[in-house]
């Protein structure tokens, strides 16, 4: 019967839906008909495998193809359709073992010369495939490693058309070819920031560590020069190593934005620093036909950092408060809804005011009270209540720095270990409840009769709260942010101490 | 006469032979009308057969059944009417056929007949 069956994986978001691709050979004038609902670039596919299958020596019948991509509501999208096509057109034309194409997953572009180009989001769709129950995945040679890091999966790795159809038991003569491969990561690991370049803003560094340990989203306001990009660059050398779950998840979204992935899982949280003039869409993610993951997806499980935050449009800044409620960022369009994970760490840097020198004690800021008002209103209300640390960052003086050439600082590495205590500790103390970290822990639960703390401990908020120096919602993130000083601390609960610290930590905007 | 149109014409005559080797009776060839010429008419049972015939003498520029187009198909089908009305005597129903020839100038021929293309 000539009639043969195959597998690829359609994408959205970073879920993967399995797709039978069906051909049928039928003796009809030479063509190609590409049916269940296929979008341009993958229309294009019925060239590229016919120009790929001459060229690669692989003979096609010259009849009519009929492909069929199943399940036909399903949108398809892209390139990586193509080997799976080619395969199922050679099974069905009796050129390979039908059988062998059947119980293979096939990804991977098709170049005219019928070698295999690496395609973007193999990661994810291997991860689907193995989640579908299936065992034998053929990827492109140039993403073998790649697909190689999901467990429990057999990765066939071919450099061209002619191997994967001598794979499937084509009689063909091996010919060498040179595999497409992805261009090495050009950018090596940044182990080069470490805190103790750090000079002189001993509570911004204390701070850092605060958030690292705990996961409270940070903002920082001070005048240019104080070294606030500088803080939050080093934050994620302060995060522990990825776990296996978060470290798949992180090499995924790599994967699925084009990035190199290399021979191991991302272990180290990333940074992302998107321009103020990033969109909605670059920011969260988006498109029409094909939905990518933005800058908030790609900083999942590490930092996201906006630099001059008061600069990027309100809209966008907004869009990130789905995301820090539930974690994940979803897209909705017409026809499909991509979600993508979204449990980043938020830290904002801002300037005081305009021209930056409002506060500042060696210059003069030449804003009007009304500039600088609106400056910092432009970070709305229920996006800045989501931010546990609220500090601000001076310029450090000339003696600050003398003193500073002496004194031990800490340096990246011994902070880390402080931070891995510091989340043992919680992760510990929170063993019965959903949470494993300080800023997930909602405040009712704070201040109930598990984790209540003595009037004596809490009188400096109490205080700050009966004068409404400090709203509810600020209280509750100020007994959080002082169990994380105690997890610090190795303190069992929080003293006084660790509570008036954790006030000082959110006077930034209230001053 | 050109070369393609000599190579067209042989390719005529195989693609007939071809025909009545397998059963065929060839009734018309190279039928013109206004609308075009039809390269072949054939009875097959009580079906009226129109070939399309392309030759080549290799497949250089591809498949001659792949330079055999739709438009050119499309027309097949208004001459098989035309040819239909100007000869009322022969009834039943009709069918289009593609061959495709490839006849290199030494060596052996390649034919490829396909029943029902349209």
């Amino acid at each position: 019967m000539p009639l043969a069956r195959t597998h690829a994986v359609s994408l959205l978001g970073l879920r993967g839906a399995m797709v039978e691709i069906e051909a049928d050979l039928s003796a009809n004038l030479p063509g190609w008909l590409l049916i269940g609902l296929p979008d341009a670039s993958l229309n294009e596919a019925k060239d590229r495998v016919r120009a790929a299958a001459t060229n690669a020596g692989v003979e096609l019948p010259n009849r009519r193809f009929t492909i069929n991509l199943s399940p036909a509501s399903l949108p398809k999208h892209g390139s990586s359709f193509d080997l799976g096509i080619a395969m199922a057109a050679l099974g069905a034309a009796g050129e390979v073992e039908p059988a062998s194409v059947e119980r293979v997953v096939h990804l991977g572009e098709l170049a005219l010369d019928g070698r295999l180009r690496p395609t973007p989001g193999v990661l994810p769709s291997v991860l689907a495939a193995a989640r579908a129950g299936f065992t034998i995945v053929m990827v492109p040679a140039g993403n073998a490693e790649e697909a190689e890091l999901v467990p429990g999966i057999r990765v066939i790795a071919v450099a061209s058309l002619r191997d994967a159809a001598i794979w499937h038991g084509g009689k063909y003569e091996p010919e060498v070819v040179e595999p497409i491969l992805v261009p090495a990561p050009s950018v090596p690991p940044d182990e080069a920031l470490d805190l103790a370049d750090v000079i002189g803003n001993e509570d911004a560094i204390d701070a850092m560590l605060v958030a690292a340990a705990g996961g409270h989203h940070v903002f920082l306001l001070g005048p240019p020069g104080a070294g606030k990009t500088m803080l939050a660059s080093r934050l994620p050398g302060l995060l522990p190593d990825l776990e296996p779950e978060a470290a798949l998840e992180v090499s995924s979204i790599r994967s699925l934005s084009g990035l190199p992935v290399g021979r191991s899982l991302a272990t180290r949280p990333p940074l992302e620093s998107p321009h103020h003039t990033a969109t909605a869409a670059a920011l969260v993610g988006g498109g029409s036909s094909v939905i990518r993951p933005g800058a908030a997806a790609r900083a999942s499980h590490g930092v996201l950092f906006l630099d001059e935050a008061p600069e990027f449009s309100s809209a966008v800044l907004d869009a990130l408060r789905q995301p820090l409620e539930s974690g994940v960022i979803s897209i909705h369009r017409a026809n499909a809804v991509a979600h993508f994970p979204g449990r980043f760490q938020l830290v904002m840097a801002a300037n005081p005011c305009p021209c930056g020198q409002y506060g500042a004690r060696d210059s003069d800021c030449t804003c009007a009270p009304f500039a600088r008002r609106r400056y910092l209103a432009r970070i709305s209300g229920p996006l800045l209540d989501r931010i546990d640390i609220q500090l601000r960052v001076p310029r450090i003086t000339a003696t600050q720095l003398r003193l500073a050439a002496g004194s031990h600082r800490m340096t990246t590495l011994e902070a880390r270990a402080k931070v891995e205590d510091a989340r043992a500790a919680a992760r510990e103390r929170l063993a019965l409840t959903p949470w494993t970290q300080n800023s997930q822990v909602p405040g009712a639960w704070l201040r109930g009769p598990q984790a209540r703390l003595g009037s004596e401990t809490t009188a400096s908020i109490d205080r700050a709260l009966e004068r409404g120096g400090i709203t509810m919602r600020g209280y509750d993130r100020v007994l959080r942010v002082g169990w994380t000083l105690a997890d610090l601390d190795g303190a069992s609960t929080p003293t006084p101490e660790h509570i008036g610290r954790a006030l000082y930590f959110r006077k930034a905007m209230a001053s | 006469m050109a070369a393609k149109d000599d190579l067209g014409r042989r390719g005529e005559a195989i693609a007939a032979r071809h025909l009545v080797d397998s059963g065929l009776t060839v009734i018309d060839r190279n039928w013109r009308c206004r609308l075009g010429e039809i390269d072949l008419v054939a009875r097959a049972g009580d079906e009226t057969v129109f070939v399309e015939v392309k030759t080549r003498t290799s497949v250089a520029f591809g498949h001659p059944l792949a330079a055999i187009t739709v438009q050119k198909l499309a027309r097949l089908r208004r001459l098989a009417a035309a040819w239909c009305e100007a000869h009322p005597e022969v009834r039943g129903r009709i069918r289009i056929d593609a061959i495709g020839i490839i006849a290199p100038t030494h060596g052996l021929i390649e034919i490829e007949h396909l029943a029902g293309v349209f």
